[in-house]
């Protein structure tokens, strides 16, 4: 310290004081610094950082519209398919009603072909029966005729002896085939 | 430092300890430099280099980041950015908010032109803080002061300049004792401590580390004197990280100090 004081009385300039020669060169220097940087650089920086502002801003407005947008969509594709399951519920509903009716209605159908033919068959059966019956008798009688006068050798060619002779015949036969059958029973 | 050391060795003849010679202490003498070249009375000297090449440097960096910017900054730019939000969001936005914008680039000038001049301790061959030649702090003091003078009175009228200088609601035989030192501290005291503080810091730092260098450089014999220079060489290191510190901030508490006198100057501040 003693050094110090003793080189500031003995001649150095005192520290404090400037020189002319470094306040003008301090304040060229500077106010190059200034002017360079105050009028060509940062206005242009400053201008892309508004520029990027603006563009992180817009950028983020964009992706909100976009994300309503899709909330959109997804809602009306949403409704869609809850609309499409609800037809095809009803569909699937409808079919299994018209599936059933159809069943039921062949059904009918071939209940009622099914009696149809039945019954066809059964009268075909009877007028066969009939017309075998009505065969039978009258072969039957011929027959019989034909045996009696071969045995009694009586001609029995009177036609109303013949016929009264056949029918008492056949009620005999009745009677003793309908004996016969019961004690075969 | 080696320049200086070496000078300062050669000045003391090589001398060191135990070799009869006293050690060598730095004095105001270091912060004198024999011009580099002289153009009739005016010399020019290595802190004038010093400060030439900083506005240099400050214009070629910024130059380089913000030259042609890009809305997806690429490399220098994003560092340049960087050292712009810093000012803008520690210094400038803190005291002036976001209507002080528009006094970015004296406070971005300020800072950077102020750290570059103050970094200059501790770059190799360079090794001196501009700064702690008192001319180039009062340079900047100037126009600090010239731009929240013109401010005051610009924005709040030469009478309510003064006027506001004063506390409302203050009893009145105090005021006798206020408008004096209020006058003072806007016209005297705001811009002498700003200037005083940024130029003692450099000028201590450059002298502490001198002090370390030269004892390493005097405590280096065959001798005992070697522990000595090796915790004068630890000492050394340890006082530049400090100084490292020191530069960065009062480049910091300038830049601010500004701020707040412009912020002032723009509202009756109270």
């Amino acid at each position: 310290m003693t050094n110090l004081l003793a080189a500031a009385s003995s001649g150095s300039q005192d520290p404090l004081i400037p020189t002319i020669t470094e306040l003008i060169i301090g304040s060229i220097a500077f106010l190059v610094v200034f002017g360079t940087l105050g009028k060509l650089l940062l206005p242009r920086i400053q201008k892309t950082l508004q520029e990027r502002t603006d563009q992180i801003e817009g950028g983020l407005d964009r992706a909100e519209e976009a994300q309503a947008e899709a909330a959109r969509v997804l809602e009306q594709y949403r409704r869609q398919l809850a609309e499409a399951r609800h037809e095809a519920a009803r569909l699937r509903e409808e079919a299994k009603e018209q599936g059933a009716q159809i069943i039921a209605e062949m059904r009918t159908e071939a209940q009622a072909e099914a009696r149809r033919l039945a019954e066809a068959a059964n009268a075909q059966i009877e007028a066969e029966r009939q017309q075998a019956l009505i065969s039978l008798q009258a072969e039957v009688g011929a027959l019989a005729t034909d045996l009696a006068s071969r045995i009694v050798g009586e001609s029995l060619q009177d036609e109303a002896r013949q016929s009264r002779v056949v029918d008492r015949f056949l009620e005999d036969l009745e009677q003793r085939g309908g004996i016969g059958a019961r004690a075969s029973r | 430092m080696i320049g200086d050391v070496q000078v300062a060795a050669a000045g003391s003849g090589g001398c060191h300890i135990f070799s009869g010679c006293g050690f060598p202490a730095p004095s105001l003498d270091s912060f004198d430099f024999t011009p580099i070249f002289s153009i009739g009375s005016f010399h020019f000297t290595k802190p004038m280099l010093i400060a030439v090449l900083c506005a240099a440097i400050v214009i070629v960096f910024f130059g380089f980041a913000f030259r042609k910017p890009k809305i997806v900054p690429r490399g220098v730019q994003n560092l340049g950015e960087v050292a712009l939000f810093a000012v803008r969001d520690q210094i400038l936005r803190p005291s002036l908010g976001k209507r002080g914008d528009h006094f970015l680039p004296f406070l971005m000038s300020l800072f950077f032109f102020i750290w570059f001049m103050n970094l200059m301790e501790i770059i190799p061959f360079f090794q001196f803080p501009a700064m702690s030649r008192s001319g180039f702090p009062w340079s900047l003091v100037a126009m600090v002061y010239l731009t929240y003078l013109y401010l005051g009175f610009k924005n709040q009228g030469f009478v309510g300049y003064f006027k506001n200088m004063i506390p409302r609601d203050v009893p009145t035989w105090v005021l006798g004792l206020l408008v004096p030192i209020e006058f003072l501290r806007y016209f005297f005291i705001q811009p002498f401590t700003l200037g005083v503080r940024l130029f003692a810091n450099m000028f201590a730092g450059h002298l502490l580390l001198l002090i370390f260098t030269l004892s390493t450089w005097y405590l280096a014999s065959l001798s005992i004197g070697l522990v000595y220079a090796a915790t004068s060489a630890v000492m050394v290191l340890a006082v530049t990280v400090l100084e490292a510190l020191i530069q960065l901030l009062q480049a910091f508490i300038f830049t601010t100090l500004t701020a707040v006198y412009i912020a002032d100057s723009l509202e009756a501040g109270h």
